[in-house]
């Protein structure tokens, strides 16, 4: 695929013009780094940092079976959100493995789903062809390409945000979104992100997005940060990657994501499945892992069994006990961080592991997600 | 940063997978370019040979690590490791903040200094990176 081929954002003029790398993702032209991935990381974490999402999926669901729709696609209980709140959920296939993670928002006049960029086709026509095989009453319509996605996370983002919105941020919570103004445009507001910080996700009509960009950056506090920032970040985070932690062949017991599958709901698509590895339980979950030394653990580097394992198996090359899903060097931690999915009985944290990286056996240990501990608002 | 190859300093020579090699004495000092740690990003770790170890023209002699990838490291010249940059374990950044100077990587004792003759000058090494 060209560059001309690509995906723009309403943003992509400014991210040149403020001298972002700009590569292609899932379809995307989008700013890798700014100034540098790792001042761009510790900045979010000390003041504010400014994130283009636009190029994430937004469908707007309406119609008398909205509703219905949305609690036979996804795993989580979105008859329990009340209007103005979201909750993270997840779309499974049949035999109970994720298609995709999302963010579903119950607004006043319609519901909202937030999607990878990477599965936006793929997830509008499931839902499609769902909607028909129910004969759901509600209309599906996608508008990532009106609205702009703005993120602005960091413990700065409330005092940054507040002189330029109307509402009483402080009244607003964790997973909650209302509509606002930006000057005289009305926006929603959500209280929300992917880095583990407090933080804010601004959806506007793309004519506006330089504009609110601008407002924002023009703080003291705000630089803009890019796609590899937003990865390191949210890994630190423990949170999941769709492709790493979450795949077609993953089940959400085994992304220790039991918690927004629910089983007592109603019908929806993969439950019969879901129940049954649920009673089962899992033969491998996902851990954190911190390894020792420099070398960084990536994605699909194998994971052996540590010390506490060997010595009962005296002699033998270790055996692979399971697999990176995403590993990075951590800017706050100043060493390597991986998620693994790895046999269900060496998953508890203190766990002496190896990973093989390049030719030797990195020692590692199990330790407990998040890496770099949340301050989010309750 | 030099993205535009003006930097490209006219001391020693270079290699089309952006190492460059010095003369130093009796042996030849190796490392990575400006543009090759602009490329890069933060540079988080880097792999080194032993000292007594050899390398190989055009072949892996190590790894530098950025916060996102992992790349190998390519041999301009032939010969024994004399030493590494022991100061890289500690403070693998400076090969970004100063590639060709405190972010040396090996000294190479080589088998043929007339190697040297053999890989691109400064002007050439522009022209790649230009």
């Amino acid at each position: 695929m060209t560059t001309s081929e690509l995906l723009k954002t309403p943003l992509a003029p400014m991210h040149e013009a403020l001298g972002a790398r700009m590569v292609p993702f899932s379809g995307w032209l989008m700013p890798l780094q700014y100034e540098g991935l790792v001042a761009e990381h510790l900045h979010t974490r000390k003041s504010a940092g400014l994130f283009d999402l636009s190029h994430m999926g937004r469908l707007a669901i309406t119609g008398p079976g909205a509703l219905d729709l949305i609690q036979h696609a996804t795993t989580n209980d979105a008859s329990r959100l009340a209007i103005g709140a979201a909750q993270y959920s997840l779309i499974c296939n049949e035999r109970g493995t994720v298609i995709e993670d999302l963010l579903v928002y119950r607004l006043p006049d319609r519901w909202l789903l937030v999607v990878n960029a990477s599965n936006r086709t793929r997830v509008v026509a499931h839902l499609d062809s769902l909607r028909e095989g129910l004969g759901c009453d509600a209309a599906l319509q996608d508008e990532t390409f009106d609205v702009a996605l703005i993120g602005l996370q960091g413990p700065e983002s409330q005092a940054v945000l507040q002189p330029m919105v109307e509402g009483d941020l402080s009244a607003l919570s964790y997973y909650h979104a209302r509509a606002d103004h930006f000057g005289a445009d009305e926006v929603i507001v959500s209280r929300s992100g992917y880095t583990g910080e407090d933080g804010f996700e601004l959806m506007a009509p793309s004519s506006l997005a330089i504009e609110i960009w601008q407002q924002l950056l023009a703080d003291g506090a705000v630089r803009s940060i890019g796609l590899g920032a937003r990865d390191t970040l949210r890994l630190e985070a423990g949170m999941a990657l769709y492709g790493h932690e979450l795949t077609e062949e993953i089940t959400p017991f085994e992304a220790c994501l039991g918690r927004v599958v629910r089983l007592d709901k109603g019908d929806f698509v993969g439950r019969d499945a879901l129940a049954e590895l649920h009673a089962r339980g899992p033969d491998r979950k996902l851990v954190g892992l911190a390894t020792e030394g420099g070398a960084v653990p990536r994605a699909g580097f194998p994971v052996v069994a540590g010390e506490s394992v060997r010595h009962s198996d005296l002699g033998k090359e270790p055996a692979d006990v399971g697999v990176i899903a995403s590993g990075t060097f951590s800017p706050t931690l100043r060493h390597p961080i991986a998620t693994a999915f790895v046999r269900s009985d060496l998953a508890t944290p203190g766990t002496a592991m190896g990973v093989r990286i390049r030719e030797a056996s990195v020692p590692a240990r199990v330790v407990s997600l998040p890496f770099v501990p949340h301050h989010t608002k309750r | 940063m030099s993205e535009d190859g003006a930097g490209v300093p006219d001391d020693r020579r270079y290699t089309e997978e952006h190492e460059w090699a010095m003369r130093s004495d009796d042996a030849v000092v190796v490392g990575i370019t400006d543009f090759a740690q602009s490329e890069l990003g933060d540079i988080v770790y880097v792999e080194l040979p032993k000292v007594g170890g050899r390398v190989v023209a055009l072949k892996e002699f190590g790894v530098v690590e950025s916060v996102k990838s992992a790349s190998d490291l390519y041999s301009p010249v032939t010969g024994e490791v004399v030493a590494i940059n022991e100061a890289l374990t500690d403070h693998p950044e400076l090969v970004n903040s100063s590639p060709y100077d405190d972010g040396w990587m090996i000294r190479v004792r080589v088998d043929n200094l007339a190697e040297l003759d053999t890989l691109l000058d400064a002007a050439a090494y522009r022209k790649l990176v230009g």
